[in-house]
């Protein structure tokens, strides 16, 4: 007998070898049943397993598989998931191996990742896990000692009787373990007890990694393989004409596919594919609209007058608050698209044959890509499998499929088993994108100050709302209106890392900047006074949490010494995303003239933090992201094609440019929330408050290098 | 197409390629070694980097040709068992979120280390800075290789 579902091929045999005749433990959270605990074979579980939902397996020997359903692209969802299976089993950590699993909706749930949300949707799924293994261990220790299980206990793996000196490993009670029913409840551990949740446990594929095994969805080969690079048509246009004979004289290329508006080029390694690719002499024709990044500011400004938008909230009067108003302020705010451009190039296997798919490769998304491929092939959806590899990088980008189906398509047309690799300018020229977005904010004052109206009118792009009509101010202000315009463009966006935040964020803070001090205010005061109206008097309906937003900005104004030192100009940016609040504070000192980055502090109030080494990771991580993409990097069209084509134009942040970092973490109570992206919002608003602070000038747009009022400034990073 | 005899990892081997294939690409599709990175292809991110004679080297952009008799060590030839030095801190630090730079890191901060063992911060600075991380681990990385220089 055996317990193992099908792993990657690497992972297969090690695992195999390790559980023969192991216990295997499912759940079916999509009805509530009460989990099942059954000991298998191989063939069972692969045959029967279809109700389960999420397993660990415990073997003889007393190792300790536990599957990761969830895509890992530097999340650590793959390290920390199985944390919390292992706390409440009190498994020996030592013995546990991970193994991401592949994709299967009938096991698994919402198995992708996007939205921060793997964690709170998890924690309590993954704790009854454990929770339920180790009830069926205790009690088969307790039937075999013939003890009451209640004088149990266990620890690190090893299950003890004191009363009767009895003690062994999990793996001696497998079989035993098989046999016992288990409760449609159990009792899960005091958070206080946790032993392994809240360690600084280290990533699983530490060794992998770092020694440059194959792990991410560009190192996978097979025998027989053919590549495939592919030419896309620009933004709203399509194939007019393909002459592919230089390309196809080309040694190594054997074959040239069209499909669509791309042209694949086909051969036996990647670089004749790489130059045949340059070869193409594609003719494009118009096919709607076709934008250069001039339209969009034309564009902005006609919309942000004239058009016609959405009304997202609108409590009281703005009207009349204007009117009564004793100051305005009034100020927009605009970013320029992005690119997602993780460092692993878009790719993706596809093996398609008469009556099934193989898929392998980096997505977020898995079922997507098997929904897509069941589209384009008309093989159902139950004879096509997907192997998620390890991501190198997503940030939004592998939310999409395309990518996957281009491997599809080619696979169908050339009858064999291909994998479609991207150059890196096919993923700045050819892929999906942060929109462009342009905001207008005004606030009415009383005499005294006081925020008495608020007004955002947001411009996106396609179907995203630009705003978050539940956010801070919210709440606060008695007279609000929120409301939104679309444009319609023919350049595809896509979620990227918090999205529509990641840019609202820092124009709404740097706004609060410029409120408080047409107000006269301190701009953590002025924040306090909004947080404590929003707690007497909250108005309509809000997402956060106030006495949370109240004590990341009391703490990190008492932690970065705001206000303190008159050398050091200080910028304070707060804000809620995805279920988790960060509140920063940038520190510039001029010296001799030059203002210098000193350090950026950051307390985050994420709940339970479960991994103190990967939640320092996110935020350390999405701040250093916040700040390169605010500081320096830009993507621009020209006639629906971006002008930055590779590292050398588009500017990514890099070591040198990094400043100290100081993270802290607020123990609120709450169960765990996400991480991966709530660190990046309130990062380029510390920063340009901080520049205001220190040189007197405002940066409305992004990035700050391309601002003619940053022109003159010479920022220096000071690293620690 | 023509025959070239590489010394990589301390073996001989012969490939048949086009002389401009560049050394990536000739590790990766044509010998397995696929712990070399591709990224930008055009010697900006690092996320290629290999030691050629000793020195850290874009693999992206140097033609097969022009190899030679180098001797040529990936990251499946820097150590035995993922103890060298600086494998060994990039571990202790846990330095990693997506990983997929890290190999190019670990080549620049090895290659660094043969030639300035005690390192000043500034000094370490300036030689990782030729390599980009998109998950900015940037901090990790700078206490990884002045702790790899301390234990060396």
């Amino acid at each position: 007998m055996s317990t193992v579902v099908k792993a990657s091929r690497r992972d297969f045999l090690k695992i195999a070898g390790t559980s023969v005749g192991g216990l295997v433990i499912g759940f079916n959270w999509f009805s509530c049943d009460s989990p099942k605990v059954e000991v298998i074979s191989t063939e069972e579980i692969l045959a029967q397993a279809k109700s389960f939902n999420s397993y660990l397996s415990i073997a003889p020997s007393g190792d300790i598989v536990i599957y990761s359903p969830n895509p890992e692209l530097g999340q650590n969802i793959k390290t920390s998931f199985p944390m919390v299976v292992a706390e409440e089993l009190d498994a020996d950590w030592e013995r546990v191996r991970v193994v991401q699993a592949n994709l299967d909706t009938e096991k698994y749930d919402r198995q992708l990742t996007g939205g921060s949300g793997a964690m709170p949707h998890s924690w309590e799924i993954l704790r009854k896990a454990g929770a339920t293994a180790k009830y069926v261990l205790v009690a088969a220790a307790a039937k075999a000692w013939n003890v009451p299980a209640g004088e149990i206990t266990v620890e690190k793996g090893i299950i003890s009787h004191k009363g009767s000196g009895k003690s062994g490993h999990f793996g001696e009670f497998v079989a035993e373990a098989a046999t016992i029913t288990a409760p449609e409840e159990v009792v899960l551990k005091d958070k206080k007890d946790f032993k392994i949740i809240g360690t600084p446990v280290k990533n699983v594929d530490t060794k992998e990694m770092y020694t440059g095994k194959p792990l991410y969805g560009l190192d996978f080969y097979r025998e027989g393989m053919k590549h495939a690079m592919i030419q896309r048509a620009p933004f709203g246009m399509k194939i007019k004409s393909v002459d592919d004979a230089a390309a196809r004289a080309v040694a190594g290329v054997t074959d040239v596919v069209t499909f669509g508006t791309s042209v694949a080029v086909v051969g036996d390694s990647t670089w004749p594919l790489m130059k045949a690719k340059k070869l193409l002499r594609v003719e494009y024709e118009t096919d709607g609209l076709v934008e250069s990044t001039t339209d969009h500011d034309r564009i902005f400004a006609d919309l942000m007058a004239n058009g016609k938008a959405e009304v997202k909230r609108s409590d009281g009067d703005v009207t009349q608050a204007f009117k009564n108003a004793a100051k305005v302020v009034v100020a927009e705010y605009q970013c320029p698209f992005l690119a997602h451009s993780p460092m692993e190039p878009e790719n993706f296997f596809a093996h398609v044959q008469a009556d099934k798919v193989e898929l392998i490769g980096p997505t977020q998304t898995p079922d997507r890509a098997r929904q897509a491929a069941a589209e384009i092939t008309g093989i159902p959806k139950e004879n096509i499998t997907v192997e998620i590899t390890r991501l190198g990088g997503g940030f939004g980008r592998r939310l999409r499929a395309d990518y996957a189906e281009e491997a599809v398509h080619v696979s169908k047309a050339i009858n064999a088993p291909v994998k479609v690799t991207w150059t890196r300018e096919d993923e700045l020229t050819g892929g999906a994108y942060r929109p462009a977005v342009r905001y207008r904010f005004e606030a009415a004052l009383d005499p005294e100050g006081n925020m008495i109206g608020y007004k955002l009118r947001g411009v996106g792009m396609n179907e995203a709302n630009s705003t978050r009509p539940n956010n801070f101010p919210c709440g606060a202000v008695e007279n609000v209106l929120i409301e939104n315009v679309v444009h319609t463009t023919p350049i595809t966006i896509n979620p990227w890392r918090a999205p529509v935040t990641n840019f609202l964020a820092y124009a709404e803070q740097s706004f609060l900047d410029e409120v408080a001090l047409e107000a006269g205010k301190d701009p953590v005061q002025l924040r306090l006074e909004l947080y404590e109206r929003a707690k007497a008097n909250p108005i309509g309906k809000t997402d956060y949490n106030v006495n949370r937003m109240i004590a990341v900005t009391k703490e990190v104004a008492e932690r970065s010494n705001w206000g303190k030192d008159p050398n050091v100009k200080q910028g304070l940016s707060v804000y809620f995303s995805h279920r988790s609040y960060v509140a920063q504070v940038a520190d510039i000192e001029m010296q001799g003239g030059t203002p210098v980055l000193k350090k950026i502090t950051a307390v985050t109030d994420c709940g339970m933090v479960v991994n103190p080494i990967g939640a320092n990771h996110q935020v350390r991580g999405g701040i250093v992201d916040g700040m390169g993409h605010a500081m320096y990097t830009n993507l621009t069209f020209e006639n629906g094609v971006p002008k930055q084509r590779n590292y050398d134009s588009y500017r990514l942040i890099r070591l040198k440019e990094v400043p100290e970092i100081e993270t802290h973490f607020l123990d609120s109570g709450f169960d765990p929330t996400g991480l991966g992206e709530p660190a990046l919002p309130p990062t380029g608003g510390a920063i340009a408050n901080a520049i205001f602070a220190a040189t007197g000038r405002r940066l409305r747009s992004q990035p700050f290098i391309e601002q003619k009022e940053f022109s003159d400034i010479k920022l220096e990073i000071r690293r620690a | 197409m023509a025959n070239f005899n590489l010394k990589i990892n301390g073996k001989a081997h012969t490939v048949e390629v086009a002389d401009d294939t560049p050394l990536l690409w000739v590790l990766r599709d044509h010998l397995g070694l696929v712990g070399t990175k591709f990224s930008c292809g055009i010697a900006q991110c690092g996320a290629c980097t290999v030691h050629v004679n000793g020195a850290a080297t874009y693999s992206c952009v140097l033609p097969v040709s022009s190899v030679g008799n180098a001797e040529v060590v990936t990251i499946e030839g820097l150590s035995e068992d993922a103890d060298h030095p600086v494998q060994k801190a990039w571990a202790e630090v846990d330095v990693a979120q997506c990983g997929y730079c890290q190999v190019g890191q670990i080549m620049t901060a090895a290659a660094f280390l043969e030639e300035n063992p005690n390192p000043t911060m500034e000094e370490i600075d300036n030689a990782m800075n030729r390599n980009i991380c998109r998950c900015g681990t940037y901090h990790k990385i700078r206490e990884a290789v002045a702790l790899a220089a301390k234990t060396k």
